[in-house]
């Protein structure tokens, strides 16, 4: 079983999260074009290495942000979503 | 007669025969830069050296042929998509597939057996309707069938899952499995025989781009210049197009699956269900293999899981109850490029002499032949061939999706 913790619930199974993908930011729609939200809506870094991902722990549906490596399957940090502040957007 | 036996088995000189030819020396340029030594790119090389005469091509290949995804896949070739575009082009995979082992001189061990596809909801049964329709629409042979016909087909399975009984099935006789060494081998081999070189254990470690060319390859052996490069690297698709300073619309999650011991032939056609996330079928050599739904979340790690393999137990458990003293005799993991619509990405990038095959998730060991026959036209051409332009890069700008998610077995 892989642990996980959770900044709600504290340590918790893996199978009770839902994984939400990489943590990028919305480009304003008022003034994207076409292309470029397409991108927004398709494209992904897709990184091998460190990323940053919204998560969700399901039964208490708490939303957060953790940081992973997707070479090694480790889970390096996880932390609730700043109240104010940049959320650390991969572009 | 026993001199001669003793000679044989001294001589350090063995008569056997070196199909693939040793790594040769990287040259200067090639015409084409393939890179990813599996299945496509071995059948995109064959393809251009036989029917288009390019033969200076070079396979880069980071570990060894076929020793990625096209190892670690379940080998089953099928037709039986949802959108004409897709039909057609895995209908043609499918029909050289059929014709691989002649075409080649080399035994596929391709074996037609029939795919059953379980439904056990009422939405699934309307969803395999309309798969039924639309193959039979582009002349491919598909049937509805009932838990009677089930019955006759695999008089094993368990029709009454408790919880989830059988309803019925999309029966397509004509899927078929193959051994996948052997298909990237003889592609390789009879692409070798035509002046392609195969560079095993050469890693791209990073390609040059001025303007809107790619006029470096650069190697752990050197650096090449090269005409035209091509990436075939399912598995790290992400990572390679980034080289060129491309972002592609994929995800990469791991695939497990496994096979037991083996036992003695009991299951012809392969079965696969949708709700139960696992699909099986039985080997030549009578291991049953068996394959389920992509891991939870991204990664580009081949581990195994508990959890996976338990709940594809589990799964398999409750199709076939008696297979339950059965041991697991080898388990693996390969990794999938997801793309949003489950169809793969094929043709043009954004740089005018750099060409995608990619984003080939689930779906690529049966469109190893048909992949290489289009790109290589394509390639040769310089312009995309009808049955792959639906599957190009820019469908995403257009929003013209090929959807195939209700297609693919082992869904999310």
């Amino acid at each position: 079983m892989k642990i996980m913790t959770c900044p709600l619930n504290g340590p918790r199974n893996i199978t009770e999260f839902q994984c939400h993908g990489e943590v990028h930011q919305q480009p304003d729609p008022a003034t994207t074009g076409d292309k470029e939200w397409a991108a927004y809506i398709w494209m992904s870094n897709n990184t091998a290495g460190v990323v940053r991902e919204w998560w969700c722990h399901t039964p208490t549906n708490f939303w957060f942000l953790a940081e992973r490596n997707t070479m090694t399957d480790e889970i390096l940090a996880t932390f609730p979503i700043p109240a104010d502040g940049p959320l650390g957007e991969v572009l | 007669m026993v001199f001669a036996l003793l000679k044989y088995g001294l001589s350090k000189a063995y008569p056997a025969r070196e199909e693939i030819p040793r790594t040769p020396d990287l040259k200067s340029h090639y015409d084409v830069v393939i890179v990813g030594g599996g299945g496509h790119g071995a059948s995109l090389a064959y393809h251009l050296a036989k029917h288009h005469g390019i033969k200076n091509i070079a396979i880069l290949e980071k570990g060894y042929l076929g020793g990625g995804n096209t190892a670690r896949n379940t080998t089953v070739i099928r037709s039986n998509y949802t959108d004409q575009r897709s039909i057609r082009f895995y209908a043609r995979s499918l029909r050289l597939y059929e014709a691989l082992s002649n075409e080649l001189d080399y035994n596929m061990m391709y074996s037609r057996r029939g795919q059953l596809t379980l439904s056990h909801s009422d939405g699934v049964s309307r969803s395999l309707r309309l798969r039924a329709d639309a193959g039979n629409f582009c002349g491919e042979a598909n049937e509805i069938v009932d838990r009677k016909q089930i019955k006759d087909l695999v008089p094993s399975l368990n029709l009454d899952i408790k919880g989830m009984p059988i309803l019925g099935g999309l029966w397509h006789p004509n899927a078929a499995i193959a051994r996948h060494d052997a298909v990237v081998w003889g592609y390789a081999i009879r692409a070798c025989e035509r002046g392609v070189e195969l560079h095993q254990r050469t890693e791209v470690v990073g390609m040059d781009v001025v303007g809107d060319k790619v006029t470096r390859v650069r190697t752990n052996r050197g650096d090449v210049s090269a005409g035209i490069v091509v990436q075939c690297v399912a598995g790290y698709s992400s990572v390679v197009a980034k080289m060129v300073g491309l972002k592609l619309p994929i995800r990469s999650y791991p695939l497990q699956a496994m096979v037991t011991h083996p036992i003695k032939p009991f299951l012809d056609p392969m079965v696969s269900s949708t709700a139960l996330h696992c699909y099986i079928s039985q080997s030549a050599r009578g291991e049953l293999v068996i394959g389920g739904s992509s891991d939870p979340y991204e990664l580009y790690n081949t581990r195994s899981t508990l959890e996976l393999k338990e709940s594809l137990a589990a799964s398999a458990l409750e199709m076939f109850p008696f297979i339950g003293e059965l041991k697991v005799l080898r388990q693996w993991a390969g990794i999938t490029d997801m793309t949003p619509d489950y169809s793969p990405i094929m043709g043009r990038s954004p740089l005018s002499n750099y060409w995608l095959d990619a984003g080939w998730g689930t779906w690529g060991f049966k469109a190893t032949p048909a992949s290489g026959f289009f790109l290589a036209k394509a390639i040769s051409d310089n312009r995309i061939p009808e049955e792959i332009q639906p599957f190009q890069l820019d469908r995403f700008e257009r929003f013209d999706l090929v959807n195939e998610m209700g297609a693919t077995a082992a869904s999310h």
